[in-house]
């Protein structure tokens, strides 16, 4: 049989139909046991409900993580001895979070949020969920691989979860995990069993994403249903589609990076290591590089702040176009700009390493690709502000997390042209004006982007609608709360103050910032606090929200709107609907919105 | 925009309902698979490069690498056995190719041929390697451990040796892998799960990682053997 008859074959077996598509849609008819609908599923949006659910499960962890610290920060001669009773001695003692304790919280924080949260819990949901249903596909292109990458997620989630509890704790070495610290079990308790946990996590973890990351790439390519050319695809799946493609190349090279780490811990390497005396004894490495793994780390690490934020850059501009009930201005502009943001993501790592010792000259090279990322950034920003310019806006939770996903890209996006220039980084680097920088712009905006895209896609994920009420307090608690813990942060940092140290009261230059600080602690308590809301709701509707009603709530244009309201494994239950339009005619020849699968009118104007 | 677009152009490759390049989602992923799996080995030769870069002297490979199997201890034979190894592999590339042209040609016993000769290819190329290891290690060469001085003479870094036991092992990792790849296409052959499929893409797939598991051998050839 021929190359061209197989196309689109989903399973193994080839079959005699035209459309095998529509042939894959009545193979699952067959009863579904429990283990097989909730854990063991093929269903891409099982899988995305548990990518999501696993996410916010570390979310919670990662952000109680960040209260304990800020604790220690805000009241740092306090006394918590009911803490100690509930966490135990290692991470509290006299009532004092201990220094080795808050180095683990920092570094787990960070891996947790940076990987599980934003990138498994963030790309993981809506690339599984929203790629088949919006290109029109009964199911990814391999659902099994999709299985398994959730359950590698969910592996590396039980051992980064179990290093918390190893005596000697868990990895505090940062999350970037630079060596001699990550590669010397003897320089650090965390260092030992927590760090081999940490790596084995990570590993896992890489596992995860390249699975779904090859699915996601074949699935948008191949599988898009008639008439949805990538011209037509919504911008989502144009962002998810690039998040993937960073993946899939990125992650690579961490992946060789930790096999060198590895040896370095256990088989006596020196590829990292050089020069080296921990507690006065004199190590024999020699030759290795430390800078070495930074380049490793960072042709991954920066890579990776876009594959956070890219998809919550697609959905934002899909939920501003729809509430804002006009199309999405420079929709090409859109894809253009996403691609140059994807290319210069893999040309600009250095600039974490300026103050490394990196040589000047290459340095201003990387600022100048740095600063020209600016470029296709603003290109999006300007682009969304266009789309919302005299629109009908519509706001819901949804619409108001990306205007605030908007908000904190603009605030969070200005202080990274301050960043890139290296002359400034000498002063800037390492203190908690980059803290603030790369939490408002790719932290806090991602998560915003989250949660737009929870609350606009819900409906369609569990057929209920989120209590409103409840959305709009969370919102705006959290935007103000997101402002007031890390816009102070920038003040602090300009002082020069330093970022992963446990106690600034005992700094002179710093006693200045205790109420500050104090006061950023409580506002973190506060927001914190306020995601239990958002937790609440999603559960609580899931089994008691409102109904939907209406197949198309929110009067959108995409395809997963013309599935029905609880769509079963294979999305539609009859034909696989045909494309004729680009995704964004809201608003035209005096119309609300066309959707996709609407014709072409004979008289209808080309927008 | 959009709509006016596909109206004119002539080839719809690109406007759904079919594969843009003709390939079915295997092979689409595979092919991202082994891009992959080159910014790895590329991570891995880039990072040797860079450590070697910076460092004063490095063995002559052309005195590390100069026995055989069976050789007198003074044995000068500079590349001799691992331009054989590496033969061997190339050639193995050879049958894999004849497997997958046999497979388009529903050919099963051509492929059953072609694949064994394919998976002895590797264990040969396995077998060698074993036994440079073997050799390299009994001359005091491991992890950590390097006997071999720089080609001026003065003491060199074990970082000949771990750089060379790391990306060689983690090549041999993916030949070995590529064997057990090969043997269950040989067994899914010879159970005629393809016949009956009526297609041998299977095999091309596993054909596509095999090649790529033998170009990267070229560039981990050239960086520790010859340069």
């Amino acid at each position: 049989m021929s190359n061209e008859a197989v196309l689109h074959a989903p399973t193994t077996t080839i079959t005699h139909h035209h459309d095998a598509h529509a042939d894959h849609g009545h193979e699952h008819h067959h009863h579904e046991t429990f283990i097989t609908k909730y854990v063991f599923s093929q269903d891409h949006k099982m899988i995305a409900k548990q990518f999501l659910i696993t996410g916010m499960v570390w979310a919670v962890l990662g952000g109680l993580m960040s209260v304990l610290f800020r604790l220690q920060l805000g009241y740092p001669d306090a006394k918590f001895p009911w803490l100690q009773d509930l966490l135990g001695k290692f991470w509290v003692e006299d009532g004092k979070i201990t220094a080795q304790a808050y180095y683990a919280l920092v570094t787990t924080h960070g891996t947790v949020l940076v990987f599980f949260v934003l990138t498994a819990g963030l790309s993981g949901t809506f690339a599984n969920f929203l790629i088949p249903l919006q290109i029109g596909a009964r199911d990814m292109a391999s659902p099994f691989m999709n299985m398994l990458s959730y359950w590698f997620f969910f592996a590396a989630s039980c051992v980064m979860l179990s290093s918390l509890f190893v005596e000697t704790g868990p990895f505090s070495g940062g999350w970037t995990a630079y060596p001699p610290l990550s590669a010397l079990g003897q320089a650090s308790p965390g260092s030992k069993t927590g760090m081999d946990l940490w790596l084995i996590a990570m590993a896992l973890f890489v596992v995860s994403s390249l699975l779904g990351g090859l699915n996601y790439i074949a699935t948008v390519l191949n599988m898009r249903t008639k008439g949805m050319s990538m011209t037509r695809m919504p911008l989502t799946i144009w962002a998810l589609f690039f998040t993937a493609v960073l993946g899939v190349l990125s992650f690579p090279v961490l992946f060789s990076g930790f096999i060198l780490l590895i040896f370095d811990r256990n088989f006596g390497t020196s590829f990292y290591l050089s020069d080296l005396y921990v507690n006065g004894v004199t190590l024999p490495n020699e030759g290795g590089s430390a800078i070495l793994f930074q380049h490793l780390f960072w042709f991954l690490g920066h890579p990776e702040v876009y594959i956070i934020l890219l998809p919550a850059m697609g959905m934002v501009s899909e939920i501003l176009s729809t509430n804002a009930r006009k199309p999405i201005f420079g929709y090409i502009a859109m894809i253009g700009s996403l691609f140059a943001i994807a290319i210069l993501a893999f040309l600009v790592w250095a600039h974490h390493m300026f103050v490394t010792g990196l040589n000047p000259f290459l340095g201003s090279i990387f600022v100048l690709l740095t600063l020209l990322i600016a470029v296709p950034s603003a290109i999006k920003v300007f682009n969304w502000l266009t789309t919302l310019w005299r629109g009908n806006i519509r706001f819901t939770p949804g619409m108001l997390f990306a205007i605030g996903f908007v908000s904190l890209f603009i605030s969070g996006g200005l202080t990274g042209i301050w960043l890139g220039n290296s002359a400034l980084d000498i002063h800037l680097h390492d203190t908690y004006f980059v803290i603030a920088h790369f939490h408002i712009v790719m932290g806090v905006a991602s998560m915003f982007g989250m949660f737009a895209g929870v609350y606009h896609w819900y409906p369609k994920m569990y057929g209920r609608y989120l209590n409103n009420t409840l959305a709009y307090t969370h919102f705006w608690i959290t935007l103000i709360g997101a402002y007031l813990i890390f816009w102070p942060m920038h003040y602090q940092g300009l002082a020069g103050m330093p970022r992963r140290y446990y106690d600034y009261s005992i700094w002179e230059s710093f006693k200045q910032f205790a109420e500050l600080n104090r006061f950023i602690s409580t506002v973190a308590m506060v927001v914190f606090a306020t995601q239990l809301l958002f937790l609440f709701n999603f559960f609580y509707s899931i089994f008691k929200g409102r109904k939907v009603t209406n197949q198309n709530p929110w009067g959108s244009t995409t395809l997963e709107w013309t599935a029905p309201i609880r769509p079963g494994h294979g999305n539609w239950p009859g034909e696989i609907p045909e494309v004729h339009r680009w995704a964004y005619d809201y608003g035209k020849d005096g119309r609300d919105f066309v959707p996709q699968t609407e014709p072409v009118g004979a008289n209808e104007s080309h927008h | 925009m959009s709509t006016l677009t596909t109206a004119t152009v002539p080839t719809k490759w690109w406007s759904g309902g079919k594969s843009p390049f003709n390939v079915e989602y295997g092979k689409l992923m595979m092919w991202y698979f082994l891009m992959s799996d080159a910014f790895t080995f590329g991570a891995f030769l880039i990072a040797y490069g860079t450590v070697r870069f910076s460092t004063n002297g490095w063995p002559d490979p052309n005195h590390v690498f100069k026995s055989y199997p069976f050789a007198s201890e003074s044995t000068f034979a500079p590349l001799v056995f691992v331009s054989i190894m590496t033969f061997i592999l190339i050639i193995s590339s050879v049958t894999m190719v004849l497997a997958v042209k046999a497979g388009q040609e529903m050919n099963k016993r051509k492929v059953v041929v072609n694949l064994i000769l394919t998976i002895i290819g590797g264990l040969a190329f396995l077998s060698c390697q074993a036994w440079e290891w073997n050799h390299l290690h009994h001359e005091g060469a491991w992890w950590g451990h390097n006997p071999f001085l720089n080609a001026d003479g003065t003491q060199s870094t074990t970082n000949f040796t771990n750089f060379f036991f790391t990306i060689t092992g983690f090549h041999g990792f993916h030949v070995f892998s590529g064997v057990i790849i090969n043997i269950i296409m040989l067994i899914m052959t010879l159970n005629g799960v393809f016949e009956k499929r009526g297609h041998y893409l299977m095999i091309e797939k596993a054909g596509l990682y095999w090649h790529f598991v033998d170009l990267v051998w070229v560039f981990v050839f050239t960086c520790f053997y010859l340069i």
